[in-house]
């Protein structure tokens, strides 16, 4: 076998980030059960038990709190930590998440992307991921589960590089539990790209220190501004930690940002998350009927890579960034970022929302929107893309009287139906 | 070296940058009380200090510092009536501490160690007469000699002791603790001449160029009290009756002893003649509560199976009986004649109805004053009004014992002292007296006080072998730990331990704490908790 | 060990002993205590928990031989030990979050005990996790009985002051009945917190099997740093609640804290006592009783039990209670703790007191 055979296997996703992270050899796993992230932590527990990860202790706490918080002690007891979660436990640990990012541990957490309820839901979207836009972690979204596992091995040395913890973002089920044939490094690459950690600072009996202080006015927004330092600081380690990863493992994972054929393209996609696979194949089919649009696939959500975005998209006027989740009263979650990434460039930047609560996103979906990006369609910045109004109808004429129209729904559309209700 | 994010992180005990001292407007400060077993003491001895290194098992410096007040304490704790414990704060929680037991037992152990005092660095070259080497003499001669002057004493009696060797029976003192503490003084220089009254005072002073003089002349002359007596009963005074005991070990008297009085020499007598076969029975006009002998001897006496008359005089005294005339007490508590008479059996009648100081040869002094029959003293320098001559003891206004003559003995050597210097002695004021209710008695554990092995009571009522032994070493100390060290530290650390600052210094074995007004925020915590009332909160100076 | 102390000045009430044993001394006596929680902290005058926390802590620091870490929840002692640019700790300390402290603690044993492994360490750090009633019985619960169950070498060391004193004295489980506080105030016509309300958190520690569970005071300093020093021996979850008076939340002169801690030990109030793995091993016996009303009476947040206008029926009731407690736990004499004492709460809830 030669090298790129060598750990090749034909494995699920969640088996591929559990080895990856044990490659990682984390000291401390802790996680509570949700799906979909179970498999993970499953393997990683099952790992631990069976010997195959050394000096690491594997902690099933009694919730996703508890995972946050023993994560946060064992990081910052100087232990290289693990954990993961998705969706509503994603939430239930937000104030653990804030408070790491804000000490500046170097944990890292998969994020089984699923949506919030209510209504309950356990299928993939991005509204769990992108809740957390603002708790001051890193957040890496992965295209495919051979990216999954190359950017969790690289996620623990962009955390303790920069100082913060990093949040790898999978999506849930679409790629957990997919099977899929995956390129694992050797151990011998990871511990080459990947020393035993030593933690910047930590709790040491020798060297004692107090961390977590209270910090009042006076050097409040000073914290602040170094922790957003580290977060511009975080664009170029993420680039030069993807380099080097690239240089041992012959891997192609990573980055802040993937273009692909974009060159010339007239229309770009702006996708997170496994959506950009299923796009690419249904772009090469367009590609072949002498269609040419780009994708660009977002890696790095936080923290937003607008230089290189902008240079990505660089003359293309016809941008669709398709959007897994939304915020409520307002519109696109990661239009508005791409707008301030082109600001000036007289680009046409439009979201399509699709794939909500586990709403398939097909090669026919992504088909869809560039021929409705083609008809200028995208005339609104936010457009209700895979939406059913048959369903919709059934409630809205018994209960309000009124109808909406087949096919996608922009902003307008729905405003006026309220309007129309009002009146 | 770790690198630490800016706020967050924080070095340690950073927090001693920050002086909160500037919150308090309350200031915790020592006070000094003086324990009420101190105040009491008449020889001023600071209990307090010496049970602390008592407690501690280092016997000879408590000795020592006992000793800077009075250097008898194997008698003391022997025949001092202890009045201390009487007022000791022990009291209100338990029993009083055995003070008098643990004197006793120092002063043992410094006899058993063949302690010494120590001789005066300086001598002063001053000459310093003494006359009397009863207590009041020997512990002005005492304190003189530790001033570095050279001190003669010069001694009517046969031997040195005064009334501790003619008037305090053999089983109270046994008579060799007492001629080794005398020894100890003489070790240190003092000559004692006994065997001579001095009649002409002024002429002894002068040809022997003393400088000074300190009159020590004891209650030697047993008072007279007429009683109407037939030609044939048999009369003695107390103090003849001790004295031939002492020097002859026995009397020749008859069997049924009528004693007259109520002090303790009347007990001392009392007890004395149950030794030797008699059987005494006590004649007092008042009744228990007014009488002045110790309570504890007097219960001693009592279950020695002596008996008492009370509310009693002697109206007349015939060959074999005695006429006794009943009292009643008034509302001022003196007793009065009721007319009622009855007859009491007796063979003999001892008088032991006070004693007096033989105060002729003072009389001759030109200028020497009186008042009744007391010689008038300057009450700090107890300073007759003849310049140079003091005057200490039964003999001028004040408690007719021993520690009171030991005491007035200290201060006349430390006015003769100052008066050789030229200068006046005045006695420092005294500190507030340490109240129980300044304690914290909490802290303090239970614990009775040790009883004192005593002698089978048959034995000791037909000899004179002595009544009370001394405490074990291990129940000295139990008894010394029992101190509540009142108004006073005695390193327990509670206020060390209990400040939530950390705001007190702890300065090491016997020095100590000191507050640390920098971070101290005046709560109050450890004068809440200090157990001596050794702390209190005063407003700070804003 | 202390049974056989002898000394009959102060016995072991006080701090020190100058006459002990030095191996039998408190390590607050000692010149050189560690003062992990040094001056300059800026608790309140006469602080309970700032006391309790040096005393407890210098305690584990002894057992352990310094190699201890602490974390803290959210809450006064947190606040006024670090506040930036100033810390009052002198060993590695860490505050993550109000509620998940126990899981904090659990997270740096695991770290330590892997540090250790990977770097051939012999010794292991020890970790305390530390939190006022509110971080503990409340908001913490489920994190400290996640931490009790997995049996992390963690101990929870639980600083009671009845209430929530950081964010201005409000209720919490383990405020007392009838206790004022912001959010019960002493109005209406039940003043005070709820009878039949809160819970026994020692006892639901027990439940879990621990190790050692344990209560104190900050009025009984050789017992505490005996139980500290025991918990310390233990490996696994441990759990010890000390009573720490708050001068401003409890309406007490800064000078009677530990008076305080103590009338609550002497009246049954705040029974003291020792449990491993489950069953109560040992009880300190109260030493001179007193009746409740002493305890309340120095307490501005009973003065509506105590004052003119008092109920007596309700003084009555907290005597009771007291009672319970004295006949539950066995605090008085020679009397054995009963082998599954209750929770007062459960006895006001069946209005049996």
């Amino acid at each position: 076998m030669d090298n790129n055979q060598k750990g090749l296997e034909q494995i699920e996703g969640s088996l591929g980030v559990a080895k990856a992270v044990a490659l990682a050899r984390p000291g401390v796993v802790c996680a509570y059960p949700i799906s979909p992230q179970t498999h993970i932590v499953e393997n990683v527990g099952k790992f631990v038990k069976g010997g195959a990860l050394k000096n690491c202790e594997f902690l099933n706490v009694e919730s996703e709190f508890s995972a946050m918080s023993v994560a946060i002690g064992s990081s910052a007891g100087g232990a290289r930590t693990y954990t993961a979660t998705a969706s509503q436990g994603l939430l239930y640990m937000v104030e653990g998440i804030y408070n790491a990012s804000g000490l500046g541990l170097p944990i890292v957490m998969t994020v089984a992307s699923r949506a919030i309820g209510a209504p309950i839901n356990i299928w993939n979207d991005h509204s769990d991921s992108l809740s957390q836009r603002d708790s001051g972690w890193l957040q890496l979204f992965c295209e495919s589960n051979q990216d999954a596992v190359d950017t969790h091995i690289m996620a623990f040395k962009i955390a303790e590089t920069v100082g913060l913890p990093v949040m790898v973002c999978m999506d849930g089920f679409v790629l957990t539990h997919a099977f899929e044939r995956l390129q694992l490094p050797s151990q011998e690459q990871v511990d080459a790209f990947l020393p035993e950690y030593q933690p910047r600072e930590f709790l040491d009996p020798k060297e004692p220190i107090s961390m977590g202080a209270m910090v009042d006015p006076d050097a409040f927004t000073e914290v602040r501004f170094l922790q957003q330092r580290k977060m511009v600081k975080a664009l170029d380690v993420i680039e030069k930690v993807t380099k080097e990863y690239r240089e041992i493992t012959g891997s192609k994972s990573g980055g802040l940002l993937d273009c692909y054929n974009c060159d010339g393209a007239d229309l770009k996609l702006i996708i997170l998350g496994s959506t950009v696979g299923t796009a690419k194949d249904a772009i090469d089919e367009l590609q072949a009927q002498g269609n040419k649009v780009g994708i660009i696939s977002l890696k790095s959500f936080r923290p937003f890579p607008y230089e290189a975005l902008r240079a990505a998209i660089g003359d293309t006027k016809n941008v669709v960034v398709v959007e897994r989740a939304f915020s409520f009263g307002a519109r696109g979650i990661i239009a508005p970022e791409v707008e301030r990434a082109c600001k000036g460039m007289g680009t046409h930047i439009s979201t399509a929302l699709c794939g909500l609560g586990g709403r398939a996103i097909y090669g026919t979906t992504i088909k869809d929107v560039v021929a409705y990006a083609q008809a200028g369609k995208f005339q609104e910045e936010f457009t209700w893309f895979d939406i059913n109004s048959a369903v919709l109808n059934r409630y809205l004429k018994d209960s309000e009287g009124i109808t909406l129209p087949d096919g996608p729904l922009a902003e307008s559309q729905l405003c006026e139906s309220v309007r129309k209700v009002l009146a | 070296m770790m690198t630490k994010p800016f706020a967050t992180t924080l070095d340690p005990a950073t927090s001693l940058a920050n002086h909160t001292g500037s919150w308090r407007t309350l200031r915790p400060v020592n006070v000094f009380k003086i324990p009420p077993c101190n105040k009491q003491c008449p020889a001023g001895e600071n209990i307090q200090q010496w049970l602390y290194y008592a407690a501690e098992g280092d016997y000879e410096r408590a000795w020592r510092i006992l000793t800077e007040n009075n250097p008898f304490p194997a008698c003391m704790g022997r025949v001092c009536y202890h009045t201390c414990e009487t007022k000791c704060n022990r009291g209100f929680l338990d029993e009083s501490v055995g003070i008098n037991s643990v004197e006793r037992f120092l002063g043992d152990y410094a006899l058993d160690h063949k302690l010494s005092f120590q001789k005066p660095t300086r001598e002063t070259g001053k000459k310093v007469l003494v006359i009397g080497a009863g207590p009041a003499g020997l512990s002005a001669a005492y304190h003189l000699r530790r001033f570095g002057h050279t001190v003669h004493i010069v001694e009517q009696g046969e031997e040195p002791g005064g009334m501790m060797r003619y008037g305090i029976p053999v089983y109270r003192l046994p008579r060799s603790i007492l001629d080794a503490e005398i020894d100890r003084i003489k070790d240190m220089g003092v000559t004692i001449e006994c065997g001579r009254k001095v009649d002409d005072i002024i002429a002894e002073k002068q040809n022997g160029k003393y400088d000074a003089v300190v009159l020590g002349v004891g209650a030697g002359l047993s008072a007279n009290v007429n009683i109407p007596q037939g030609d044939a009963n048999h009369i003695l005074t107390a103090l003849d009756v001790l004295k031939e005991i002492e020097t002859k070990g026995d009397i020749q008297i008859a069997r049924r002893v009528a004693v007259y009085g109520g002090g303790n020499t009347a007990v001392d007598v009392a007890r004395s003649l149950r030794r030797i076969g008699a059987e005494p029975i006590i004649v007092y006009r008042r009744n228990r509560d007014k009488m002045p002998a110790s309570e504890e001897e007097m219960d001693d006496a009592i279950k020695e199976g002596i008996q008492v008359k009370w509310l009693s005089t002697i109206a007349g005294a015939t060959k074999d009986s005695l006429k006794i005339e009943k009292m009643k007490l008034d509302e001022t508590g003196y007793p009065q004649p009721t007319g009622e008479f009855e007859e009491l059996p007796a063979d003999a009648v001892i008088l032991a109805a006070g004693q007096n100081c033989d105060l002729e040869p003072v009389k001759k002094i030109e200028g020497i004053k009186f008042e009744k029959d007391s010689v008038n003293v300057d009450s700090s320098s107890l300073m007759t009004d003849v310049p140079g001559i003091f005057a200490a003891g039964d003999m001028i206004k004040g408690d007719r014992t021993v520690t009171a003559a030991i005491g007035m003995g200290k201060h006349a050597a430390r006015g003769v002292n100052a008066y050789l210097k030229g200068a006046k002695y005045e006695r420092a004021a005294k500190h507030d007296e340490a109240k129980f209710e300044d304690m914290h008695p909490w802290y303090y554990s239970d614990a009775p006080k040790t009883v004192r092995p005593m002698l089978e009571l048959a034995r000791r009522t037909s000899t004179f072998d002595e009544v009370q032994h001394g405490l074990t070493e291990e129940n000295a100390v139990f008894e010394a730990q029992r101190c509540l060290s009142c108004g006073n530290c005695m390193e327990c650390d509670n206020c060390y331990g209990v400040c939530p600052d950390s705001a007190i210094n702890k300065l090491g074995p016997g020095k100590g704490y000191e507050f640390n007004y920098d971070y101290c925020k005046g709560c109050g915590v450890c004068a809440q908790e200090c157990p001596c009332g050794h702390i209190k909160m005063v407003p700070e100076k804003i | 060990m202390l049974e056989e102390i002898k000394f009959y000045q102060t016995g072991s009430n006080t701090v020190g002993n100058r006459l002990l044993n030095p191996s039998m001394r408190t390590i607050q006596a000692s010149g050189d205590r560690p003062n992990t929680l040094i001056s300059g902290h800026r608790a309140c005058q006469g602080c309970g928990e700032a006391l309790g926390a040096r005393y407890a802590i210098d305690a584990a620091m002894r057992a352990t031989g310094g190699q201890l870490i602490v974390c803290n929840a959210t809450g006064c002692l947190e606040v006024f030990s670090t506040p930036y640019p100033e810390s009052a700790w002198r060993l590695p300390w860490i505050h993550s979050l109000f509620g998940n402290t126990a899981a904090v603690g659990s997270g740096i044993a695991a770290a330590a005990k892997v540090r250790a492994q990977r770097h051939g360490d012999q010794t292991v750090p020890r970790v305390i996790a530390q939190g006022g009633d509110g971080g503990t019985t409340d908001i913490g619960f489920g994190p400290l009985s996640g931490m009790f169950e997995r049996n992390d070498d963690v101990l929870y060391i639980c600083y009671d002051n009845q209430a929530y004193m950081n964010t201005g004295v409000q209720r919490s489980s383990a405020t007392p009945p009838s206790a004022r506080t912001a959010t019960t105030m002493p109005i209406g016509a039940e003043p005070g917190a709820d009878w039949g309300k809160g819970k026994n958190v020692p006892l639901i520690a027990m439940a879990h099997g621990i190790p050692y569970v344990a209560t104190a005071s900050v009025a009984d300093l050789r017992d505490l740093e005996r139980k500290v020093e025991k918990a310390m021996s233990f490996h696994g979850a441990r759990y010890i609640q000390v009573l720490v008076p708050c001068p401003l939340g409890w309406g007490v002169k800064s000078q009677l804290t530990v008076t305080c801690a103590r009338l609550a030990c002497e009246t049954g109030f705040y029974p003291i006592f020792e449990a491993e793995y489950g069953r109560v091993t040992g009880v300190r016996k109260i030493r001179q009783q007193q009746p409740v009303l002493n305890f309340l009476k120095v307490q501005r947040r009973f003065a509506h039990l105590t004052g003119k206008k008092a109920d007596p029926k309700v003084l009555a009731r907290v005597q009771a209670m007291c009672d319970e407690n004295i006949k539950s736990f066995g605090l008085l004499g020679d009397d054995d703790p009963q082998p599954a004492p209750t929770a007062v709460q459960a006895l006001e809830r069946a209005e049996r007191i």
